[in-house]
């Protein structure tokens, strides 16, 4: 299913904000068609890492590789630039605009003709691709005029990973889809995400709940204290070994081997 | 007109299963204040009938001619505001622009003997400087647009004192001038705007129908499209009839229409008028979608400075003069209250150009009725303030109401 080269490379990046150091020599990589669950407590540097991905924080030390080649990501243009989409947890979407706007917010297709200012916007064109976009994505949404004010939690989470997808880009970045959501709301996203993967787009998916992160993760990466404390397999791992991970009780056998590894 | 053109223009149509679900929905929008312009053309119409039955010269020609000579300055200058509020801003500075605007043009234009249209120009452009020079100072250093403006308006007050000089008071005698506000078409003019306009409003209708046919987007019925352009039309005939039983198609009443057309269509159709709209729904969305915030938010405040200054101009054609009290008194207050009466939002990113059009109106006829029934000022601001009040609590919960249910 995927290639011999991960899509996307962190190597032993570190970031230090003051006395905290947010991130201590990480080494992170995702793969074409394959979900990353990143997990870990509040403050392990989970946010700090996927900010870091996306342009907004430029790491102290360390390197990221996009598809096998050395990137350097300073803003986030850059990382939109690469491929790399970020979905953040407050969603960033305009309420008062609907659903075609929202999704080519900052993007807008306008007709051709004289004048870069005073050309029509092409809502044709724009409602057509969103109208193309969302049902690939099986979204569920009566239609794509809807104001996004009126649309439940999980639709706007649709909405926003759609927009993300816009740019065509390989990886998806999304940070706590699922927080905040009601049961058959998060059963929705969850099964976008698993839509990403059948495109063959590399997904890093935050969260703090692990329920979520076993249904829908091909690899589990723990982070604590800014360290990866382990790198695991979804299927070949059992929840009590990512607690252990994520709270630093008595680490599981795979995490120490993991560990070790890198240290080598 | 708009109000049905802007309904008729929503979700394209769907199954007929969803049927029952569309007409919730516009009852909600109708209680919630989305459909706050249809609610506005229905207020109107009240005050219109308890007018009439007061005083039945309000709804004769000469009347109505009137009343849209009262409305234009203010019309124009809150076309501007119009812009401000959909950032969620406020310009205090509108009326004091006006002012000073009309004076500089009068000087030049009178004084100095420059060419009417040079004039003209000059004070237009200080409207623009203005705007640029807010709308710098608000974005840059992030200093509230209240505050802002509000230095402004005093600044701009004391300017007006400075460029009238001592007299105090210049009369534009300039024929090109003065025949902004003063210029009546004759019937045949005025016929063949009503059948530029209709025809076309239809064929923009037609084509933008025809493109969403051909996309996929729309069912073929023309029903409701047709609807659209005979109301348009109704309109335009009702009214060109009305202007021509007493002096004609005002000049003044045009260049108010142009404005509202032209600034609508950048307010919902351009890219610039969709990132009006984001920054005022949600600034951080729009900055992380990459959309030029300050820069969006300069152009709008040169737009305001513009328009006040468009206004104050038509305002001195009007009164053939400019004096220490021109873009003073209750101009400012009466600007920004007409958008919002008529259903532009104060908290940002809901409202259309139209509504200054319908906010003016209101409040025009309001005033002009209360003049024909020679009740003193003091009772024409008591009401004024009422209607603004109660307006504004519409919008609050308007707005409390989508936040309950959970629309921001």
């Amino acid at each position: 299913m995927s290639s011999d080269d991960p899509l996307l490379e962190v190597n032993g990046v570190s970031k230090r904000f003051g006395p905290v150091q947010a991130l201590d020599r990480v080494d992170f990589e995702v793969r074409e068609g394959e979900v990353v669950g990143l997990v870990g407590d509040n403050g392990a540097g989970k946010s700090t890492l996927v900010k870091t991905i996306a342009g907004i924080h430029s790491p102290d030390a360390g390197e990221i590789r996009f598809g096998g080649e050395r990137v350097t990501i300073s803003r986030p243009t850059d990382a939109t630039a690469l491929g790399i989409a970020t979905v953040y947890q407050d969603l960033a979407l305009c309420d008062n605009l609907d659903v075609v706007a929202n999704v080519f917010l900052g993007q807008e297709e306008i007709s051709p003709g004289p004048g870069e200012v005073s050309r029509q916007l092409d809502e044709t064109k724009m409602e057509h691709r969103a109208g193309e976009l969302l049902s690939s994505l099986a979204v569920t949404i009566p239609s794509v005029r809807t104001e996004v004010g009126t649309l439940s939690g999980g639709q706007r989470q649709q909405v926003a990973v759609a927009r993300s997808l816009l740019g065509e880009p390989k990886v998806v970045l999304l940070d706590e889809p699922t927080a905040a959501l009601g049961v058959p709301q998060t059963k929705q996203v969850l099964e976008l995400i698993g839509r990403l993967r059948e495109r063959g787009l590399g997904v890093v998916v935050i969260t703090h709940n692990l329920a979520n992160v076993f249904e829908v993760a091909d690899r589990i990466v723990v982070l604590r204290l800014g360290r990866v404390a382990g790198d695991f397999q979804a299927e070949s791992t059992t929840e009590e070994h990512v607690v252990s991970a994520i709270t630093g009780a008595g680490a599981g056998d795979d995490n120490r081997e993991v560990e070790d590894e890198r240290r080598d | 007109m708009s109000a049905a053109t802007e309904d008729a223009a929503g979700p394209a149509p769907e199954d007929a299963g969803r049927v029952s679900g569309t007409r919730a929905e516009t009852l909600r929008r109708f209680v919630q204040g989305d459909l706050a312009s249809l609610r506005v053309v229905l207020g109107l119409a009240v005050i219109w009938a308890i007018f009439q039955l007061q005083n039945d010269r309000f709804l004769s020609a000469e009347n109505l001619t009137n009343l849209m000579l009262q409305i234009t300055a203010v019309g124009l200058i809150s076309i501007g505001v119009v812009y401000v509020l959909l950032l969620g801003e406020i310009d205090l500075s509108v009326g004091a622009v006006s002012g000073l605007a009309a004076a500089v043009m009068t000087v030049l234009g009178v004084r100095h003997g420059w060419s009417p249209y040079l004039a003209i120009a000059a004070g237009v452009l200080v409207g623009t400087a203005i705007g640029l020079i807010q709308g710098a100072v608000f974005s840059r250093f992030g200093v509230p647009s209240f505050v802002v403006t509000l230095a402004g308006l005093l600044a701009w007050q004391g300017a007006l004192l400075q460029v009238l000089g001592s007299t105090g008071s210049i009369n534009i005698t300039e024929p090109k001038i003065t025949g902004l506000a003063n210029t009546f078409y004759s019937d045949a003019v005025g016929w063949v705007v009503a059948a530029i306009v209709i025809g076309v409003y239809a064929a923009v209708a037609l084509s933008g129908h025809r493109r969403r046919v051909a996309a996929g987007l729309a069912g073929k019925s023309l029903a409701p499209l047709a609807v659209r352009v005979a109301l348009v039309a109704v309109v335009a005939i009702v009214t060109v009839a009305i202007l021509n039983s007493d002096r004609g198609l005002p000049l003044a009443l045009l260049i108010l229409l142009a404005f509202v057309v032209g600034m609508e269509y950048v307010a919902k159709r351009t890219r610039f008028g969709r990132h009006v709209y984001a920054v005022g729904g949600n600034v951080e969305a729009a900055r992380r979608a990459g959309i030029p915030i300050d820069r969006v938010r300069v152009a709008v405040f040169a737009i305001a400075g513009s328009m006040a200054a468009i206004g104050g101009i038509l305002a001195a054609s009007r009164l053939l003069a400019v004096n220490q009290n021109s873009g003073g008194s209750e101009l400012l207050l009466l600007a920004i209250a007409g958008p919002v009466i008529a259903g532009t939002s104060l908290f940002g990113g809901r409202g259309a150009v139209w509504t200054a059009l319908l906010g003016a109106l209101v409040i025009g006829s309001i005033s002009n009725g209360m003049d024909l029934l020679a009740l003193s000022s003091a009772v024409k601001f008591m009401v004024t303030g009422g209607v603004l009040l109660i307006a504004v609590v519409i919008d609050a919960i308007a707005r409390q109401q989508r936040q309950a249910a959970g629309r921001v």
